[in-house]
């Protein structure tokens, strides 16, 4: 209960998480309901009369192939948001290890992660996305496009975080937490861990919002899952057959719609948990 | 019985600066600094100076925090660096910690049970909730604090004082032989002060616990300690009772601090006297640091002489005490600067 | 309060200050309808421990208060009839440091570390409108560092280049550039060596005497404040408790708060008495009711807990808010 009921709190203190949890939940609950109300076998090619504007019957249209758009966009948009998901998640779990141990013990491992980050962080994502996609062999699925791109992911977060432990790592009650005979691993889980939640969260709502782009745009690139209609296929699709200048934009506009809803409403997420975060918000009452 | 703790001729170097273009610049922060604290008679010592002085370093390296650049620490006979994990964990229990600052000591994700439930834990000092939760209770309640008002909260929610004595109650829950105090009352508002040292003063005379007391405040010092060691930019000046030294200072140095006190007293000088201003000029003392073989006061002393160019010993100036002087240089010196034999020939 | 004291004309006239807080829990009356004059070149010590409201009262001064705080009332009229806390942002600026200046506590409020001393004072004097070349504003530059006792070299130094008893006489020397006519200075020497506080104090009581300003120090240590005060205002929980000359403070205290803090100074001459005040500090989001100390009153009576007691003169110049003096003080005028 005590939970919940800081979670209303940050709610109310942040508008802009507020907003952007609104837009956010719009669209997971669009993907999550959305099979409930529409015919996802529509989503198939030749399911129904293809270049249809959009109309009562097809609120968004249907595209060259036969493909009614609200069933594509229902299909795919749990999709992509999975692919966010997981690459967010592995590429922050990733982050918090080697975050926190780098920030914590220092010495050797850190000047070595550190290292490795900072090069690898100069080299441009989308062209080492595009190698690691243009080789695999095999059948690109949803799964294996979230590894790809969680490849990147880790390295951000790993910089933040470690960032953020050197800070805390000095304070007194850290030094307490030693003198009562605490691991260094409790020390981290216990101490330090807990008291970085909203910014932890607020790098993980980064991490999906990034993961969630690059793989649009790989899949804009042609490198995504073929048989899947996730929200980036769909814009490949739109582009391959030249939806722009045969006026199809119902074809095109519609996913970046929802591309920028997704966007827009992570990224409040992400800052109205870093303004939470901020210790300077924190009104000592 | 080997003793608690003792620091034998501990010294700490830093050293900042350097890299590709600067060269490494040495700060000594603590020269020549010896203690013994006994393990069977409890003893109340403050360590007292100013900021740069080297107490809180002192304190660092008694708690094992930091290791000494030269000389060594040992407890209970045995070298702090070196001990096992059981020993360490003795070790742990056996010396406490109150820090300066009540309000930095608590993980603010916690209620304030959270400090005083980990090192139950961490130590296995309860059978069971209950047994540790009387344990709390008898503990707050000994540093005058009703559980029922403490407990279940967060630390913003209670004052300065109240952190602090919680602290206290921490540390008595370890039942430990020696608690290091590192400026205890110094962010707390000056009528909770006296409480607090009222606390400690109770631990050290009904619970038979030692004390290494630091501060820069010698009024504080003289109301709880029995002995007290006054530091001067990582040296030793004076040493000695607390009733003697305050009251009769016998280092230029202790003088001056005593003086510059101002006092309850309307009616005294302090601050039409004219002071002959030699330059307290805390970044040329700074500068000095580096240069150890003279007398570190010398610069800012009425009475300096050709021989404060070289170190002064510790001279015995009187019956258990001792200034770094050569005012005193008629004395013997103390031995290997060892100051508990000192204190304990009152 | 208005009439002189030691033969001196009255500089600024408090009256009816209050500063609140706005909070979720409710609205904290940080400073709680205060009433004080201040003479003309006189040294006065503002007493009270955290939460008393004695920064908040000087912040309210220098109109320095920020969300969630307000001035919710009160007027601060000086001998020309201005009033400090009705002037528009524009006029603010012109009081601040004319007339009214700060010496803050710590060097970092107030110095910029990236800009050299001589330099910053110099922009700070043409921000408040100091006109004149550059050698002619350097000059005086130089001038005031000597008077607060640094070297002129002290000019072309950072900040950071200073050691702490420097910095703070920098503050200083920025402080009574424009000869303001009060200089209200906030713990000043709290981070401060003994030693150097002595020196920065009486560098600070002979600027002051020279320049016939009128100090009002603000802080906890009560040694310090005998020492250096002339009359000293006790603060309690954001009200005003008690007032008088200092040496009617120290030897004869009215106000039982002001008795309990004077008799807890740790001091040479007891050891092992510990006396401090009992009971908890006050919480301004719900404050007992009556009178605000009255729960940790040795001397409370029922009457305590009903009525709010007001700053009444005692005897000449001392004043007290409590109802055991209300009673007497009633009784003598009637």
């Amino acid at each position: 209960m005590q939970r919940l009921s800081q979670i209303s709190y940050y709610l109310r203190e942040s508008p802009m998480l507020a907003a952007g949890f609104i837009m956010v939940s719009i669209i997971v609950l669009f993907g999550l309901l959305g099979p409930l109300f529409v015919d996802t076998s529509l989503a198939q090619p030749l399911s129904t009369t293809p270049r249809m504007e959009p109309s009562w019957e097809h609120p968004f249209g249907t595209d060259d192939s036969g493909r009614d758009l609200l069933s594509v966009m229902v299909v795919g948009v749990p999709l992509t948001l999975r692919i966010g998901l997981l690459a967010g998640a592995v590429g922050l779990g990733l982050g918090i290890v080697l975050g926190f141990t780098s920030g914590y013990l220092g010495g050797r491992f850190d000047v070595v992660t550190r290292g490795i980050v900072d090069t690898l962080l100069t080299v441009p994502g989308l062209v080492v996305l595009v190698s690691i996609a243009s080789t695999i062999r095999e059948e690109i699925s949803v799964n294996i496009m979230a590894l790809v791109v969680a490849s990147l992911a880790w390295m951000w977060p790993t910089r933040v975080i470690r960032s953020q432990v050197l800070s805390m790592r000095e304070r007194a009650y850290v030094q307490m937490a030693k003198l009562n005979g605490m691991s260094t691993a409790e020390i981290i889980w216990k101490e330090l861990f807990p008291n970085l939640l909203p910014y932890l969260a607020a790098q993980f709502a980064n991490a999906v919002n990034w993961a969630i782009l690059s793989s649009i745009g790989l899949e804009a690139l042609g490198l995504g899952p073929q048989n899947d209609p996730t929200v980036g296929m769909t814009i490949y699709w739109a582009i391959t057959f030249s939806a722009l200048i045969r006026g199809m934009w119902w074809w095109w506009a519609i996913p970046i719609a929802f591309i920028g809803l997704i966007f827009v409403g992570l990224l409040m997420i992400a800052v109205g948990l870093d303004e939470l975060a901020n210790p300077k918000q924190r009104k000592a009452v | 019985m080997p003793p608690l703790l003792e620091a034998r001729h501990i010294r700490k170097v830093f050293s900042s600066g350097g890299g590709l273009f600067a060269e490494d610049k040495e700060t000594v922060a603590v020269e020549d600094f010896t203690l013994t604290i006994d393990a069977d008679k409890p003893s109340f010592t403050t360590i007292a100076g100013e900021s740069g002085s080297g107490k809180t370093t002192i304190a660092r390296m008694l708690l094992g925090v930091i290791p000494p650049s030269e000389g060594e620490v040992l407890y209970a006979g045995r070298s702090i660096g070196q001990l096992e994990k059981d020993e360490m964990r003795s070790f742990r229990q056996d010396v406490q910690a109150i820090f300066q600052d009540p309000f930095e000591v608590y993980n603010p994700f916690y209620k304030v049970d959270h400090i005083l439930t980990t090192p139950i834990e961490k130590f296995g000092l309860a059978s069971s909730k209950s047994d540790a939760r009387e344990q709390i209770d008898a503990a707050l309640r000994t540093v005058g604090l009703r559980p029922e008002e403490t407990l279940g909260r967060y630390p913003h929610q209670l004052s300065g004082g109240q952190r602090q004595r919680i602290t206290i109650a921490r540390a008595l829950l370890l039942k430990p032989k020696l608690i290091i105090a590192d400026e205890p009352v110094s962010m707390v508002d000056a009528s909770l002060r006296a409480t607090i040292l009222s606390s400690l003063h109770k631990l050290y005379r009904e619970f038979d616990i030692s004390f290494v007391y630091i501060t820069h405040d010698l009024t504080t010092a003289y109301q709880v300690s029995e002995n007290i060691v006054v530091l001067y930019h990582g040296t030793v000046a004076e040493a000695g009772g607390v009733e003697q030294v305050i009251k009769d200072p016998h280092h230029p140095y202790t003088r001056e601090l005593i003086q510059s006190i101002p006092v309850p007293d309307p009616g005294s000088a302090w601050i039409e006297e004219e002071i002959e201003e030699k330059e307290v000029d805390e970044s040329s003392a700074a500068a000095s640091m580096q240069g150890w073989s003279m007398c570190r006061y010398a610069p800012r002393c009425p009475h300096a002489m050709d021989k404060c160019s070289t170190r002064p010993p510790l001279f015995r100036s009187g019956a258990g005490r001792a200034a770094a002087c050569f005012l005193y240089d008629e004395q013997e010196p103390v031995e290997e600067g060892n100051l508990t034999q000192l204190f304990s020939e009152k | 309060m208005s009439e002189s004291v030691n033969n001196r004309e009255p500089l600024l006239d408090i009256s009816g200050l209050e500063v609140h807080f706005e909070t979720r829990r409710g609205i904290a009356r940080a400073v709680n309808e205060v009433d004080l004059t201040l003479y003309k070149g006189e040294r006065f010590g503002l007493v009270g421990e955290s939460g008393s409201g004695k920064t908040t009262m000087i912040l309210a001064l220098l109109r320095m208060i920020k969300t969630p705080g307000f001035i919710a009332g009160g007027k601060a009229v000086f001998d020309d009839g201005t009033d400090l806390l009705a002037l528009d942002a524009e006029q603010v600026r012109q009081t601040r440091l004319k007339r009214v200046a700060m010496v803050p506590q710590g060097a970092m409020n107030s110095l910029n570390p990236v800009i050299r001393i001589g330099e910053q004072m110099m922009l700070t004097m043409r921000e408040h409108g100091e006109e004149g070349e550059r050698d002619e504003l350097m000059a005086r530059v130089v001038g005031l560092l000597e008077k607060v006792g640094l070297k002129p070299e002290a000019a072309s130094l950072y900040p950071h280049e200073l050691s702490g008893g420097m910095k703070q006489r920098a503050c200083i020397a920025q402080a009574i550039c424009l000869n303001p006519q009060l200089i209200l200075a906030d713990e000043p020497t709290s981070a401060l060596d003994v030693v150097v506080q002595r020196q920065i104090m009486q560098t600070l009581r002979q600027l002051q005497i020279g320049l016939d300003a009128t100090v009002l120090l603000v802080g906890h240590d009560m040694g310090l404040m005998a020492q250096f005060a002339e009359r000293v205002g006790i603060m309690y929980g954001g009200k005003l408790v008690e007032v008088g000359t200092v040496s009617d403070i120290f030897r004869n205290p009215q106000h039982p708060y002001t008795q309990l803090l004077i008799s807890s100074i740790p001091s040479f001459e007891t050891r092992g008495d510990f006396k401090g005040i009992p009971g908890v500090a006050l919480s301004l989001l719900d404050p007992p009711s009556g009178c605000l100390f009255h729960p940790r009153c040795p001397k409370a009576t029922d009457a305590c807990a009903q009525r709010e007691p007001t700053l009444k003169e005692v005897s000449s110049g001392q004043w007290a808010s409590c109802l055991l003096h209300e009673e007497e003080h009633d009784a003598t005028a009637s």
